[in-house]
């Protein structure tokens, strides 16, 4: 009587499945409530994953919700890599779908925003750019290029979901007021850091990562913000580290990266 | 076999635990008798960032082991080839002293479970299991050590017993092997053999380390003991005089302190492998 791994994995995910048979304990009898080992391990290892993942979702819901929201997404989404650092991708759009959460509108742009910092954490290392490479003629500072480290991540959402994550993170931090933000992660050295981007900032950074020069980029971003303080956003980006290099036109694009 | 030397891994007979970040700044500080640890070689496969850089840092200062627990070497499936790569990096830039995986599988239909789960001992599983060790040695470069599992059940078409069917992995494939001594004794209990017994049969000249955690205790439906390999407490009694039977036997190896869950502070896992101390300077010089 043999058990296949189709059989151990189906009844492994549906505790309404029958255990296969098959297996046994030590006197033969059928294995009974020993398979619910494995049952549990793969369940709890799963929402402790799920909980370390997503600290602010799990603290928005309650540990209690969140485990039982836990339990419907690791049967719907197991992982598909043994890499668990990056389980979960797939729980935004869980969220989203989920109607009796349609109230918190919220909820899957803050989980999105918690994939980014993981992302930022684990990202490869990069070396910052020298604010000084952008002492240059300034109209071969607009004809330029700029790369991005591989640690920055951008997150744009229709609501306020820097300040809920700061409100849910950090001690005496002010209640959240309505209104959307784009959100920047950097990771100066260790550390993502999530800051809000002032208006336009999102846009600019997309059209450069899109292949803009500086100064095609910035009337992209003037288009939906007529006063786009490029300053601004451009000394988050040098602050955090997320800059690695700067091509002016006709140079090769090549950006640093450090593999370990 | 890739590897040309000897000794089935390159740790030091002496005590080791398992690495948890919050411990680095006491492990570099006070590390007392720990001379090496082991990492989960999943939790090291991002691109950068804090783990890699304190693993870099451990390396330099003590030898490292690897151990994985996704590769899935009882699957069905063939193994995942992006994952075996990814070993093949983390082992080719650490140069890590040991590399072991475990006998179990954890992947199937392309979902990875995060539980080491069982297989039956029949010629059918020697043959899958002895080819993805073959394709893992191959690929990596170099011997692994494989690792005896903790068990809740049996099957009813196995035909090897589990020291044979190691005996046998280790024979044709030239791997060495891991000797979880509280994962014997949790299958002892559970499955009712004497773990003794187990060591007598067990080809113990492959060892190249030694692993000892904790266990919780529960119980089936006919109200017999159910020890449960959580890796979340000290190490029992009855395993340490496990682990002294072994190492009467075995000589001197390398001792590793697994504590994985409600991870304690670094005073009470020191103090662990201190007690992995004692039992090996106990062995005649």
């Amino acid at each position: 009587m043999t058990v296949t791994q189709d059989e151990f994995h189906a009844a492994l995910l549906d505790p309404g499945r029958a255990i296969p048979e098959g297996l046994r304990d030590a006197d033969a009898h059928p294995a009974g409530r020993r398979f619910n080992v494995y049952r549990n391990n793969v369940a709890v290892s799963l929402t402790e994953a799920m909980h370390q993942a997503f600290p602010v979702i799990t603290k928005l819901l309650g540990a209690q919700n969140m485990d039982g929201l836990a339990g419907i997404f690791l049967r719907l989404h197991p992982p598909s890599s043994p890499l668990m650092m990056f389980y979960g991708a797939a729980f935004p759009e869980f969220l989203a779908g989920m109607e009796q959460l349609s109230h918190l509108g919220y909820l899957p742009d803050v989980a999105r925003l918690e994939l980014a910092i993981r992302h930022a954490y684990h990202a490869a290392d990069s070396s910052p750019l020298d604010p000084q490479a952008l002492a240059i003629d300034p109209d071969a500072l607009m004809a330029a290029h700029l790369s991005f480290a591989p640690a920055m991540q951008v997150v744009r959402s229709p609501w306020p979901i820097h300040a809920i994550w700061r409100f849910n993170t950090e001690e005496g931090a002010p209640k959240p007021e309505p209104g959307g933000q784009d959100v920047l992660i950097t990771r100066p050295e260790y550390d993502p850091i999530p800051q809000p981007l002032p208006p336009g900032g999102a846009d600019w950074i997309e059209a450069l990562q899109a292949g803009a020069s500086i100064g095609a980029a910035f009337e992209a971003a003037a288009e939906t913000t007529s006063d786009f303080d490029l300053g601004a956003t451009l000394a988050l980006l040098l602050q955090g580290g997320a800059l690695t290099s700067l091509t002016e036109e006709g140079q090769d694009h090549e950006p640093t990266r450090l593999d370990p | 076999m890739p590897d040309g030397s000897r000794a089935p891994s390159g740790l030091p007979p002496l005590p080791g635990v398992g690495y948890k970040p919050q411990h680095f700044a006491e492990i570099l500080d006070t590390p007392g008798p720990v001379r090496w640890l082991e990492i989960h070689a999943e939790n090291y496969m991002g691109a950068g960032g804090r783990p890699i850089a304190q693993l870099r840092h451990l390396s330099e200062r003590f030898p490292i082991s690897v151990h994985g627990v996704g590769l899935s070497i009882g699957g069905e499936t063939p193994l995942d080839a992006d994952h075996l790569a990814r070993l093949k990096h983390l082992v080719g830039w650490l140069n890590p002293a040991s590399f072991s995986e475990h006998l179990a599988w954890s992947t199937h239909d392309s979902h990875f479970l995060n539980d080491l789960l069982p297989l039956p001992y029949t010629d059918a599983t020697l043959t899958r299991v002895c080819g993805h060790i073959d394709q893992v040695q191959e690929v990596v470069g170099r011997r692994m050590l494989l690792e005896n599992p903790s068990s809740y059940l049996a099957f009813a078409e196995s035909t090897w017993s589990e020291p044979d069917f190691l005996r046998e992995i280790a024979r044709r494939t030239g791997c060495g092997l891991l000797l979880d001594v509280n994962n014997v004794f949790v299958s002892a209990t559970n499955l009712d053999f004497s773990p003794q017994g187990y060591i007598d049969a067990y080809p113990l000249d492959h060892v190249g380390e030694i692993h000892l955690g904790g266990h919780d205790e529960d119980h089936d439906d006919h109200g017999r003991p159910l020890l449960i390999d959580s890796h979340g407490r000290e190490v029992v009694d009855p395993v340490w005089s496990l682990l002294d039977y072994v190492l009467d036997r075995s000589g001197p190896n390398p001792i590793l302190i697994e504590w994985d869950t409600d991870v304690p502070d670094w005073p009470i896992l020191r103090a662990e492998a201190a007690r992995a101390r004692t039992a090996l300077e106990r062995l005649p010089a």
